[in-house]
């Protein structure tokens, strides 16, 4: 629990309300947001982090309009450029606590290439991408998550678009730090935001979410109370990773390295595959990502990868360092007279 | 070599008041590098000077073809001279391409000193020449030094144990060697550079030190040329000087406002010809607490900056054409969430990908206006190399001040052009530093649009702050509490402040000043790099017993208080650019002047005689 230092000097615990702005929200009645919302804000008093240490930068979208909602410090910016907005506050600042807002026309359409960079740099954010498969602010068009042949009104006769899978993506992309969870389990949601927080360095988390407007029951076929059990592959660091309503269901890889669903009574308990997040190499959790093509079949969620890479900023503070200690601190006046210097009387 | 060979010729040198010496050759022959060293010696020397780099935007074209040639242009002087030279005095070819691409820029009577070995049948054809200029009198109207650079360059090289095809690469240095004899330079200085610079290579260091000496004891000693030039040294102002590049000013001032400001810089930017140099400066110098990131594209390289001005630092990002047009909508971001942030464009030829290593002075209306709503930003423009440095403080200046992104305009011929540079002393450099917010605003609230009822600008309050916390965004908000607002007038209210914010930095810049002389009925009016070109223009038409007033703007957005003042006192305005007529669209409109625009658009700067010529034309009403 963060304590903050009471006007008597006694320590004050944080709750929700700090960490929750004045403004009204107003995303639509129903909407998978507000549930993402409450997480964060009930998460936060959890964290030990202060208000003013948080920075939460989004891009355009229905779910950019999120830092509004907190009681943080926050940038609302450009279509697709949170990851280099956010870039800019945490090269600056390490000290911050820097969140990025994204969804899956923001982040994987238009800021694609800023995405992919955060990753490899390894910068120290965590970045939620709120997918729903659909534009929701623009009214309803196809996104690079939506599946084949999805009818929208941009796309009448199906869209032809073979759509991004957002972990995928992250791990191709070198992130550190890769998960998934669901705007349905609040739980679950703030055990990944917070492991995200904790990572050092970029933490992706990919969060399916509902629009109930424009693209309602996407995840229906895996989220729905019944479905879960059979649908939802929940990945733990070193447990065989196992589920179905009676855990009878296993993942093995096979010859070719592939991810795929076993009976464990027919193949035997050591087939099954145990679940290591701090595999150096991407390749099996990237087998993971492939399991379900859309999230229509039984779908990992959690933790696919965490290892420790250097992050950027730190590098950079490394390399002011030794800098400073190799040239000295700057001064201004022997730079300018680097070149040869004459005089003139 | 010693200081004793460098007097021993018996020829007596000729004082000239200044040369105009250009070196042409292949792009790879190393012609900006010989060409950079005669500046800096001749710098050093103690000779004013201005210099033109041209080459091409291929790294390698085809060897020996004309798209492949490269060549440096350097001006010295013994008075204070403002242009690179409007025509060589001297062409040092080092092929037919290079021959034939610069010829027509001779005047009758010039010197050519073409390297005899390259000027073979190959080389000619791939040239485009059907005979040898050298001998069928295509040259006539010259004076033609033949001097077989190449084999004198592989023989003197022998000894050092150089490969041939390593050696012949030193030629560049036997013409330098030649050039430092027949203008009299310094000869230690270079010696010294080379065996600094090539240190870690031996036989390079070798071979292009044997060649430099060649070159030099080849016009000590060949019939070839009646006696050496001398170029005294140049009755400049008194102070202390050095010789340097507008990237470099650039970079330098960037890093001496930052000091200034009190706040670290964060330099993102995205690699393009020609504001390259200004990452690869400041990468250097990381001890002064800068930043620098090198984006993943132009579009992040502005959103880091940005995110860094958010945090605190002094966001700065720099490009040319191409990329200001990526970074249009950051602007706006930046000027909606009213933080400081300087945007550098080193203007190249446009539109598109253009000519990227020539000059232009083309994006003044895409500075201006290149946005989509109405989103002033104020505008500075530097005038010569070393202004540079000046330009990058005063944008930093208004930046921080008024909480504002800003656009300083350079160019290709200002970013790659060297001159001496009368630095300033650092104690004498203004704080220009704002302090951040600390303290709720507004009832115990922050309110972060609560504005400085002087400046207009808005709080900076940085994230680690308590009680300060706020959000902004590219949503219109309300002005004061700085929430998200639809209302209509409070939009139009917005609108007119953010230009207001903008205008009244008029109050806080120099008004213009006039070079007036009585009796003048024309004003030359000028931004940007065309400053040289003017000035020594109108020194001319005054040599020639004529009357005209010159002036030249350093900001463009606001304008100077007095302009449309000034603009009103003359009866003609002539506006040269490198463009078809920006800078007058801009008076035209602000203040009902009828200006004349005399426009260049060549990728080059503007010689002095053209400018010349139009206003005598203007003058005489021809």
């Amino acid at each position: 629990m963060a304590a903050d230092q009471g006007a008597d000097g006694g320590a004050v615990t944080l709750t929700r309300k700090d960490f929750s702005s004045d403004q009204e929200v107003r995303w639509c009645p129903g909407c998978g947001d507000y549930s993402v919302l409450t997480a964060v804000q009930l998460l936060m008093p959890e964290l030990g982090v202060r208000p003013e240490e948080l920075v939460f930068v989004s891009g355009i979208g229905c779910s950019s309009r999120f830092p509004y909602y907190m009681n943080t410090y926050g940038i609302h910016s450009i279509h697709g450029r949170a990851p280099a907005v956010a870039t800019g506050v945490a090269i600056a600042r390490p000290d911050l606590h820097v969140w990025v807002i994204t969804g899956d026309g923001d982040a994987l359409s238009i800021g694609g290439n800023h995405l992919i960079h955060a990753l490899r740099r390894n910068v120290n954010m965590t970045i939620l991408l709120f997918n729903n498969q659909i534009y929701g602010l623009t009214k309803g068009q196809y996104s690079p998550t939506s599946e084949i042949g999805k009818v929208t009104k941009s796309s009448p006769f199906g869209s032809l678009d073979y759509p991004f899978n957002p972990v995928s993506l992250a791990l191709g992309a070198e992130a550190s730090f890769v998960a998934r969870t669901h705007d349905m389990d609040r739980k679950h949601m703030q055990q990944v935001f917070r492991r995200a927080h904790d990572h050092e360095g970029s933490a992706f988390v990919e969060i399916y979410q509902n629009c109930n407007v424009f693209n309602d029951g996407a995840f229906e076929q895996i989220l729905s109370k019944e479905a879960r059990p059979r649908m939802l592959i929940d990945l733990r660091h070193g447990e065989p990773i196992r589920f179905g309503p009676d855990r009878e269901l296993g993942i093995a890889l096979n010859d070719h390295g592939e991810a795929e669903i076993v009976t464990v009574a027919d193949v035997g308990e050591e087939r099954v595959l145990v679940h290591d997040e701090h595999r150096p190499d991407p390749t099996v959790a990237f087998a993971l990502s492939r399991l379900a093509e859309q999230p229509t079949m039984p779908t990992p969620v959690g933790v696919f990868r965490a290892v420790q890479r250097p992050t950027y900023e730190g590098e950079l503070q490394r390399q002011l360092a030794v800098a400073q200690d190799r040239q000295g601190p700057g001064d201004l006046r022997s730079l300018i007279e680097s070149g040869g210097v004459w005089e003139v009387s | 070599m010693t200081a004793e060979t460098t007097t021993s010729s018996t020829r007596r040198p000729e004082a000239l008041d200044r040369v105009v010496i250009r070196f042409a050759g292949d792009s790879g022959d190393g012609m900006q590098l010989v060409g950079d060293r005669f500046t800096d010696v001749s710098a050093s020397f103690g000779n004013d000077l201005a210099t033109l780099p041209n080459y091409p935007a291929e790294i390698r074209a085809p060897a020996g073809t004309i798209a492949g040639v490269s060549s440096f242009q350097v001006h010295i002087a013994d008075f204070d001279i403002l242009t690179p030279g409007d025509v060589p005095n001297l062409l040092v070819a080092m092929n037919p391409a290079a021959l034939k691409a610069n010829l027509q820029d001779l005047p009758p009577g010039a010197s050519i000193i073409a390297n005899l070995d390259a000027f073979e049948d190959r080389n000619l054809e791939k040239a485009g020449y059907h005979g040898n200029p050298l001998e069928d009198g295509t040259l006539d109207a010259f004076r033609v030094y033949q001097v077989p650079m190449t084999s004198l360059t592989l023989e003197a090289a022998k000894e050092t144990g150089a490969k041939p095809r390593d050696a012949e690469r030193s030629k560049n240095f036997f013409a330098l060697g030649l050039i430092t004899w027949m203008y009299t330079r310094p000869v230690e200085t270079i010696l010294h550079w080379i065996e600094e610079r090539f240190a870690k290579n031996d036989l390079v260091r070798a071979a292009n030190l044997a060649a430099f000496k060649a070159g030099y004891h080849f016009g000590e000693t060949a019939e070839l040329f009646d006696h050496p030039f001398e170029v005294h040294k140049a009755q400049l102002p008194a102070g202390r000087y050095r010789n340097i590049s507008g990237n470099v000013a650039l970079a330098y001032g960037l890093i001496a406002a930052g000091q200034q400001a009190k706040l670290p810089i964060l330099y993102a930017s995205y690699p393009i010809t020609p504001a390259s140099d200004i990452l690869h400066e400041l990468s250097k110098h990381k001890n002064f607490g800068v930043r620098t990131i090198q984006a993943e594209d132009e579009i992040a390289a502005a959103g880091i900056a940005i995110g860094g001005a958010f945090a605190g630092q002094l966001g700065v990002t720099a490009t040319s054409g191409p990329g200001v047009d990526l970074k249009s909508e950051s602007m706006g971001l930046a000027l909606s969430l009213e933080l400081p942030f300087v945007l550098v464009d080193v203007q190249r030829g446009g539109p598109s990908t253009g000519l990227p290593t020539k000059t232009e002075q083309a994006d003044l209306l895409l500075a201006m206006y290149g946005r989509h709503g109405e989103a002033p930003v104020p505008i500075v423009a530097a005038s010569t190399p070393s202004h540079c440095f000046d330009t990058a403080f005063e944008a930093v200046r208004i930046a921080v001040k008024y909480r504002t992104p800003v656009i300083l305009l350079t160019d290709g011929y200002l970013a790659n052009g060297a001159e001496p540079w009368r630095f300033p002393d650092t104690a004498d450099l203004p704080d220009i530093s704002t302090p951040f917010a600390t303290e709720p605003n507004h009832d115990g609230e922050f309110w972060p649009y609560l504005r400085d009822p002087e400046t207009l600008a808005r709080p900076w309050a940085v994230p680690g702050t308590p009680k300060l916390m706020h959000r902004v965004g590219g949503l219109e908000k309300e002005d004061g509490s700085g929430n998200v607002n639809y209302d209509p007038e409070n939009h139009e209210h917005m609108v007119r402040l953010r230009a207001e914010k903008v205008a009244r930095i008029a109050r806080d810049i120099p008004p213009l000043e006039v070079d007036h002389e009585d009796g003048a009925r024309l004003l030359v009016l000028g931004w940007g790099s065309t400053w040289g070109s003017i000035k020594a223009a109108v020194r001319r038409v005054r040599n020639g017993g004529r009357k005209v007033a010159s002036a030249h703007l350093v900001h463009l957005n606001p304008f100077p208080a007095n302009l449309g003042e000034v603009l009103a006192r003359y009866d003609q305005v002539l506006v040269p650019e490198m463009n078809l007529g920006q800078l007058s669209k801009l008076i035209r409109a602000e203040f009902l002047v009828d200006a004349t625009t005399l426009s260049k658009v060549q990728g080059l700067p503007f010689r002095a005689a053209e400018i010349e010529a139009k206003i005598l034309e203007m003058i005489d009403g021809r």
